[in-house]
């Protein structure tokens, strides 16, 4: 019996529903259309579930880190008020009918808080992007070279003063973007799209289980 | 050792802090000082304008607007250039926002935007919000906006709104605009424009943009803006520089200090005869 729910019964839910999502794609028929938003519509519920097992999760692993002082456990502190305090200030006033209210707690962690962080966090990757060129831009090797000057082509080529420098620039890093770039991607692409399809093919019939856990 | 010698040694293990504070002016600067820099027009943000271009009057078209506050600097001048033309074209835009922290940033984009123009909610403009899993959103709205979305982000039904009265799904849009620094674009291209074949252009950031090229090849995407250049490709365009424009200046004398840096750890590294040591 356990046999039965813990493998056979997913096993054949996959694999029904894969045959099902594979077979709508080419027939528009209204019937099948209908199962097919009434599934969607499925998924996004369960998926709202996912969002309180994660925040479960979350919170367990800092407070298992509290619990044994690990490294930087502090920090695990930070995130759990973080976590309580926009849950309590955004359910208790401050969102109403969806929307976020203007000019409450919720807006000020936003606008405050969240957006300077986020910005503040992205503008540093300049300066780092910047130390780690001078440091590891090096033309050790053949291979260092050609990336070393692809990168000083279209780093320069794709900013205004590039085009000032000398019309050739410009002109180079488009088709650097354009035809070695490109083919590199089309071939790469084209590999995860065939493995993509073998391993959706394995879960499909049962080869591949690893979702199953265990 | 050599006088010559040791200061290449020197500059090749130059303390970061000397570079971080010679990057901090380069980039000050341009934004006290006045620069002036022509931008050319490359033919993807070409294209993209003239998607846009093409659209008659009164046309509804779909905004899906995917970035947080972190590549705001980026991606927000691009959006609103977009934003300037589509409305300047009087074009009605349904919005959306499927990236959990960028909903109130996007909101009040829309709205500032909107504002400037003119232009009357529920009349020229809806914004749907946010939802989760935009994956399975994707898939919903091509078969129906009131699906994901039964209603808008202010909590009007969906049938109530003028705007969304004509509009099912994406058949019912003359194009879709796909914003993002995410790889939210994966799923529109794969989900959305892969199945329902919308035309659809796309505004991406600078780094993940060279990964879109074969889908513009392809015919998928039928324009492609990347980043703070295409940004500023786009409002040349439009003959209104703004942001992105000034953006580029300092852009500009950034990249090249990064070449100067580089040029110089080089010449270091090969004067000091490829002495290694540890980064």
């Amino acid at each position: 019996m356990k046999q039965i729910f813990h493998l056979t019964l997913p096993l054949l839910i996959t694999f029904l529903l894969s045959l099902f999502f594979a077979f709508q794609f080419f027939v528009p028929h209204e019937s099948i259309r209908d199962t097919y938003t009434y599934l969607l519509q499925c998924t996004m519920i369960i998926g709202c579930f996912a969002m309180l097992l994660g925040i479960y999760s979350l919170v367990r692993v800092h407070f298992i880190r509290i619990k044994r002082r690990a490294q930087n456990y502090k920090y695990s502190y930070m995130t759990i008020t973080a976590l309580t305090l926009t849950i309590i200030v955004g359910l208790f006033g401050s969102i109403e009918k969806g929307p976020a209210l203007e000019g409450h707690m919720y807006y000020f962690i936003y606008n405050t808080v969240l957006i300077p962080i986020q910005a503040t966090m992205f503008s540093l990757l300049a300066f780092f992007i910047a130390s780690a060129a001078y440091r590891a831009f090096r033309a050790r090797s053949l291979v260092a070279t050609v990336l070393l000057l692809t990168a000083v082509f279209v780093m320069i080529g794709r900013v205004p003063i590039g085009g000032q420098i000398h019309e050739f620039l410009p002109a180079f890093a488009h088709w650097l973007l354009n035809v070695p770039n490109l083919a590199a991607k089309r071939a790469i692409m084209i590999g995860i799209g065939l493995g993509a399809s073998a391993t959706a093919l394995k879960v499909a019939l049962g080869i591949e289980r690893s979702h199953f856990g265990g | 050792m050599p006088r010559t010698v040791k200061i290449f040694e020197y500059l090749q293990h130059l303390d970061r802090r000397i570079i971080f504070l010679m990057l901090a002016i380069v980039v000050i600067i341009p934004m006290i000082k006045t620069f002036e820099m022509p931008v050319t027009v490359t033919p993807e943000v070409k294209k993209a304008y003239d998607e846009i271009e093409k659209l008659p009057e009164g046309t509804p078209i779909f905004m899906a607007l995917d970035y947080d506050p972190g590549t705001a600097a980026e991606m927000a001048p691009l959006a609103e250039a977009v934003i300037k033309h589509a409305y300047s074209k009087n074009l009605k835009i349904v919005s959306s926002c499927l990236t959990a922290v960028g909903v109130s940033m996007i909101e009040s984009t829309m709205k500032t935007m909107s504002s400037d123009f003119g232009k009357v909610y529920g009349k020229d403009y809806v914004f749907l919000g946010y939802k989760p899993y935009p994956a399975i959103v994707i898939m919903n709205m091509g078969e129906s906006f009131r699906d994901p979305f039964p209603n808008d982000y202010y909590h009007n039904n969906l049938d109530d709104i003028p705007l969304m009265k004509g509009i099912k799904n994406f058949d019912n849009l003359g194009l879709v605009c796909v914003i993002t620094s995410t790889s939210g674009i994966d799923m529109w291209l794969v989900y959305g424009q892969g199945k329902y074949r919308f035309p659809m252009i796309s505004g991406l950031s600078a780094v993940m943009a060279t990964d879109y090229y074969p889908f513009l090849y392809s015919g998928q995407l039928k324009g492609l803006i990347a980043g703070l250049k295409g940004a500023s490709e786009y409002e040349k365009l439009i003959g209104k520089p703004a942001w992105a424009t000034k953006g580029m200046v300092v852009q500009s004398f950034a990249h090249v200090l990064i070449v100067f840096f580089i040029l110089i750890c080089n010449i270091c590294y090969f004067v000091t005869g490829k002495k290694e040591r540890r980064l």
